[in-house]
């Protein structure tokens, strides 16, 4: 079985976000870029299933501009087999990446595709959804735990309440949770090892796929900041100004 | 044309963010015209339609019944919802993990990008919705004919349960595809509040060091009517349930009073408590970010600062 897993270059995660004065978007020159620490976790499942001897090849898949092929190289020092990069200069919406998704598992005809759960930019939690629905796949999203038994894929999930599990039908989607695994960091003769990888460049032409955005984004601006408030001595103080003051004991 | 809200339940009650999303929709109603309709598919659910029924705001329930509908299975409900959405402008759900599932499953079959978590209604059309963990607030305009929107609920005030006197109507199944099957669920059993809609809500972090050394938490929400809440770093470390978790991938809250107990303050808690009204930080680190948004601070030791707080509040 092989295992495609769809993963995004976004500003590291541990970097303070900064809107751009003319409301355009949010700063990216000059930012750290890292993989979206949830595909990072799908990367980990798929290398995991090919060590166990699960699947047989895992593909990793980014669409994006050129720079993405870090994020590529990054996944393949992780473990995976062989990449490829959707190359557009287009900024795309989910309901696009899904189509061109779409497109590769038509040409890969993988067994299971793992996602993230979020892109931790757009925070749209939404491609693992729409790419499931454009195959006919089954689908469990925030996945806390896989496994594969015979034709079937057994999953938890974090939901609200706590934990369901539910049984799929292969082929299937997962998206991932944080709590499914800790990724590997890559070693460095991996990373070595990742350069001589194969990485496929296709487009969303070559795909066949119309990546026009279907939401315009008016404007990006700054949340409502909040003030820092006051420093107590005790907690006796403290009672006192939620009683008297705030009011909200 | 009208505002469709699939509803959330467990098939014996509504969740409460449904009230939420029915706001939502009013308003969405207020722009685009027409009514706002809610959507119950479950098993044997017949008990959550009259409820909704009742709930201001509704002037139609649909209620399709079937095992298929029983679990709240995307692969089934997707199909029911692209089949019900060319008679409405807007289908909405709450974004709790049910409509986060759900709902971009229907809008990729019916060609439709979806706008996920928004936090205000600016026009028929354009919402705001917060990115990067709230660092950035986006407001954006859908082109799609239909529009698929999830709610932020602590953003949209609850509607009335009561007052309304909806006509339910009952609507056919879409079948079964029969590509997943509901197992079972561990659900995290609590006599208190739940976490996003109660008032006072107490999240531990790691700095709590052990899921016993919540108990003097539970003791302070005791007396408080407060729901629990954590950090990812005490969820990872396996403290307390993934349930419990607050911030930009967990959940959101906006109570009255936070209280953040051995919390340092990342930027990825503070997405998901920042709106609250008044937040209390306890922390032994006085450089810990959580007291840059903190109204009140109080530099300590939380298991000596802990237990005199609920002392405290006996007076
Ligand atoms: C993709 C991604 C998603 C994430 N999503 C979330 C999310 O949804 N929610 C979330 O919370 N985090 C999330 N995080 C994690 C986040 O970045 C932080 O790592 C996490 O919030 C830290 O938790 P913490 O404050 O409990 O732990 P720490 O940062 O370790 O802080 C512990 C604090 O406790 C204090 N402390 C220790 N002992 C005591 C004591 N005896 N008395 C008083 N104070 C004490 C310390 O001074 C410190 O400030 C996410 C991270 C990533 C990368
Ligand atoms: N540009 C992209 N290229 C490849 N995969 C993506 C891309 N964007 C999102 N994904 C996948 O979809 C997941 C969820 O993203 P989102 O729906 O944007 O929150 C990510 O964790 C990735 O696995």
């Amino acid at each position: 079985m092989k295992v495609l897993v769809p993963i995004k270059r976004v500003i590291d995660a541990n970097v303070k976000v900064r809107v751009k004065a003319d409301e355009s978007g949010v700063e990216l020159t000059n930012v750290k870029m890292a993989m979206n620490p949830f595909c990072e976790i799908a990367v980990e499942e798929a290398v995991r299933l090919k060590e166990a001897g699960t699947a047989s090849e895992v593909i990793v898949v980014s669409a994006g501009i050129t720079q993405s092929q870090e994020t590529l190289r990054t996944g393949l020092a992780m473990g995976a087999d062989r990449a490829i990069l959707i190359q557009t200069d287009v900024a795309l919406e989910p309901l696009a990446i899904a189509k061109l998704l779409k497109a590769v598992v038509d040409k890969e005809e993988p067994g299971l595709l793992l996602l993230g759960k979020q892109a931790i930019d757009g925070d749209n939690n939404q491609t693992a959804q729409m790419v499931s629905a454009l195959l006919g796949w089954s689908q469990a999203t925030f996945a806390s735990k896989v496994a594969v038994d015979g034709d079937k894929l057994n999953v938890t999930r974090e939901v609200d309440g706590g934990l369901e599990n539910v049984n799929l039908n292969m082929p299937a989607v997962v998206s991932v949770d944080l709590r499914l695994n800790e990724p590997r960091y890559a070693s460095l003769p991996n990373i070595m090892k990742a350069k001589k990888k194969p990485l496929e460049t296709v487009t969303p032409e070559d795909l066949g796929v119309d990546v026009t955005p279907r939401v315009e984004t008016v404007k990006v601006s700054e949340p409502p900041a909040r003030q820092a408030g006051v420093k107590v001595a005790s907690v006796a103080e403290l009672v006192e100004k939620l009683k008297n003051e705030a009011k909200v004991i | 044309m009208s505002i469709l809200v699939i509803a959330e339940h467990d098939n014996a009650a509504l969740k409460p963010a449904v009230l939420n999303a029915v706001t939502a929709a009013v308003e969405l109603a207020g722009h685009a015209g027409g009514d706002v309709h809610l959507l119950v598919a479950g098993e044997n659910a017949g008990a959550v339609a009259s409820e909704a029924a009742q709930i201001a705001g509704v002037a139609k329930v649909l209620h399709a019944d079937g095992a298929e509908y029983g679990h709240g299975l995307a692969e089934n409900l997707a199909p029911l919802v692209v089949k019900l959405a060319s008679g409405y402008s807007h289908v909405i759900a709450a974004a709790t993990s049910f409509g986060k599932n759900v709902l971009p499953r229907a809008a990729a079959l019916l060609d439709v990008q979806p706008v996920s978590d928004i936090s205000a209604v600016e026009s028929a059309d354009t919402f705001v919705r917060p990115i990067y963990a709230g660092n950035a607030m986006a407001t954006v305009r859908s082109t799609d004919s239909v529009k698929l929107v999830t709610i932020r609920g602590t953003a949209f005030d609850a509607a009335a349960a009561e007052g309304g006197s909806a006509a339910v109507e009952s609507t056919d199944s879409a079948g079964d595809t029969g590509l997943s099957r509901f197992l079972g669920q561990e659900l995290t059993k609590s006599e208190r509040p739940e976490l996003t809609t109660a008032g006072i809500v107490i999240s531990g972090g790691r700095g709590m060091q052990s899921g016993d050394n919540f108990a003097m938490l539970e003791k302070v929400a005791d007396k408080l009517g407060a729901a629990i809440g954590a950090s990812r770093a005490a969820v990872d470390a396996g403290f307390v349930p993934n349930d419990y978790q607050v911030g930009q991938t967990g959940k959101v809250v906006a109570p009255d009073l936070y209280l953040a107990i051995g919390i340092s303050g990342a930027i990825q808690h503070l997405a998901g408590m920042k709106d609250s009204k008044v937040i209390v930080a306890i922390n032994k680190d006085e450089e810990a970010p959580i007291f840059q948004v903190a109204d009140y601070g109080l530099v300590a030791d939380l298991f000596q600062a802990v237990p005199e707080l609920e002392a405290a509040l006996d007076g």
